[in-house]
């Protein structure tokens, strides 16, 4: 029993990794066609039918070019901060339940790697700890785009991390338990138990503070291109950048799990037609990141900060109250 | 679309208006009052619209240059072209050496020699194309119009001096026979019709 939960496990790890870390080349396909439609363009034409193959031209290219350590940043650091960024992202896929459980030639299987009861918790922790990537990568860089980047990633970070709770505790205190799995049975009801009825502010500060967490475009300020050229990823070549790439679109992708799990009924009552709404979903989520980028403007890193502390952090407390005073 | 919108500089009278903007607030709660306004508004949603309405009506503006390519216009001052007369398939140029005397770059330079019949005769003519700035005055002091600049703009090679040949710009004998030979409109020519607007001068009374 012992070496079959075990051997199950390390299948599920593998499959989560290898999906998803595929899923970040497609998402970067579909980012850049759906943003070359939104602009009147064509986006990738050439390789591969409609570019398909663009991906693995891309994947080619990371890998094969020269990784390279510049002179004077500090060595080790340098070398592990993408690293970072990569597995924290991949870590807090652990506690996500990426479909309902079903049954494959008579064995269930449950679509989640580890069922922690503090699943929210673990989640927002690692993600938390992703903010070392940048932050180190930024530090030892030896440039000062990367510095800059570093500074305003861990600004960003923990301010949101601050929303990001706060907003999520409303619902916490409605469901009762910090499992993803519970909150899904507790709107498996239908549309009309879905939490976001209940909780629309906690919803909306919810996603807003995804979009500072992944660093998508309205909060674009850590790595921001036209501003502080890549941000921590200046120095960075070839695949160790390539980590960095596929933690963030792999963050994306999470995220794009977390918010229909926590406030839109997930996968319903575990029917197939639930999973493939779930799936629908999720896509809306993701297809939101890159609808974003190419409607909105970037703010600045100061009205970051003040919609962070002055606007969404009293609201997500007002939230939080009221839910309690409703509650009792 | 007449000229005049466009040779009249002055901008205050021709349709400019000043855009209405509302005055800053200066006070916390004219401050508040504008991003409460902001928030609830929805403009963040018409952006989003306009984006989503291009993508569906897919009116997509992209030239895919290899495959496709855009029309120049005949003025395009592109690689030059050596043309030939329409009567004899003979070549137009007569050696004058005017636009090796005007090249402000100095690229071309040619070499002409008396032949058998006692007539001038080009024997070499080069032009470097990795000198020359294109600026038309060759085309533009040739007494004959032969020589012109093209439309050809696609040339690589692994020095630029290898661009372009002779052979290369004179036109082919064959296209001269099947009578393909564009006759030039662009820089330096005469305009189309120019006869009829051309006064006699006293020596025709």
């Amino acid at each position: 029993m012992e070496v079959a939960y075990l051997i199950e496990t390390v299948i599920k790890v593998v499959v989560v990794l290898l999906i998803f870390s595929a899923l970040a080349g497609i998402g970067t396909y579909f980012e850049r066609k759906v943003l070359a439609f939104m602009q009147r363009r064509l986006g990738p034409m050439n390789v591969g039918p409609y570019g398909l193959l663009q991906v693995a031209a891309d994947g080619v290219k990371l890998f094969t070019k020269e990784d390279i350590i510049p002179t004077n940043v500090v060595g080790n650091i340098f070398k592990i901060a993408p690293v970072i960024t990569a597995a924290t992202a991949f870590m807090a896929a652990a506690a996500i339940p990426f479909l309902p459980q079903f049954e494959i030639f008579g064995y269930t299987v449950h679509p989640i790697i580890a069922d922690v009861n503090i699943g929210i918790l673990y989640i927002l922790g690692v993600m938390g700890i992703g903010l070392y990537g940048p932050l180190l990568g930024g530090m030892a860089s030896a440039n000062k785009f990367s510095l800059i980047s570093a500074a305003r990633g861990a600004a960003v970070f923990i301010s949101y991390e601050v929303i990001t709770g706060l907003s999520i505790l409303a619902p916490i205190m409605m469901v009762g338990s910090l499992s993803l799995i519970d909150f899904n049975e507790y709107q498996a009801g239908g549309i009309g138990d879905w939490i976001i009825w209940s909780q629309p502010v906690a919803f909306v500060l919810c996603w807003i503070a995804a979009f500072a967490e992944t660093g998508r475009t309205p909060f674009h300020l850590i790595a921001n291109d036209h501003e502080i050229i890549d941000g921590f990823g200046t120095e960075y070549s070839g695949m160790r950048w390539g980590l960095f790439f596929i933690g963030e679109y792999a963050n994306m992708f999470f995220i794009s799990f977390v918010i229909p799990l926590l406030f839109l009924g997930g996968f319903g009552d575990g029917s197939f037609l639930g999973a493939i709404a779930f799936l629908g979903k999720v896509a809306f989520f993701f297809f939101f990141f890159l609808w974003t980028r190419a409607a909105w403007p970037d703010v600045r890193p100061d009205q970051l900060m003040w919609l962070c502390w002055k606007v969404l952090m009293p609201i997500a407390v007002i939230n939080v109250v009221i839910t309690g005073i409703v509650m009792m | 679309m007449k000229m005049e919108q466009f040779n009249d500089r002055n901008v205050a009278e021709n349709g400019y208006y000043m855009v209405d903007i509302e005055d800053y607030p200066t006070d916390g709660w004219g401050k508040f009052k504008r991003v409460v306004e902001r928030t609830f508004k929805g403009e963040l949603f018409i952006g989003l619209w306009v984006v989503l309405r291009e993508m569906i009506r897919f009116d997509i503006h992209t030239v895919s240059y290899p495959a496709e390519k855009m029309p120049i216009g005949p003025r395009y001052r592109a690689v030059h072209e050596m043309k030939r007369l329409w009567e004899s398939d003979a070549e137009r140029c007569i050696g004058c050496g005017l636009c090796e005397k005007i090249c402000i770059s100095n690229c071309i330079k040619m070499d002409t020699k008396i032949d058998e019949n006692s007539r001038k005769e080009v024997s070499e003519y080069s032009i470097n194309l990795g000198r020359c700035i294109f600026c038309g005055y060759c085309a533009e002091v040739c007494p004959e119009l032969a020589i012109t600049h093209g439309g050809e703009y696609e040339n690589a090679s692994e020095q630029r001096e290898h661009f372009v040949m002779y052979e290369d710009m004179l036109t082919a004998l064959d296209k001269m026979k099947a009578g393909a030979q564009k006759e030039f409109e662009g820089f330096g020519a005469i305009t189309p019709h120019e006869d009829e607007r051309v006064k006699k001068t006293p020596l025709a009374y």
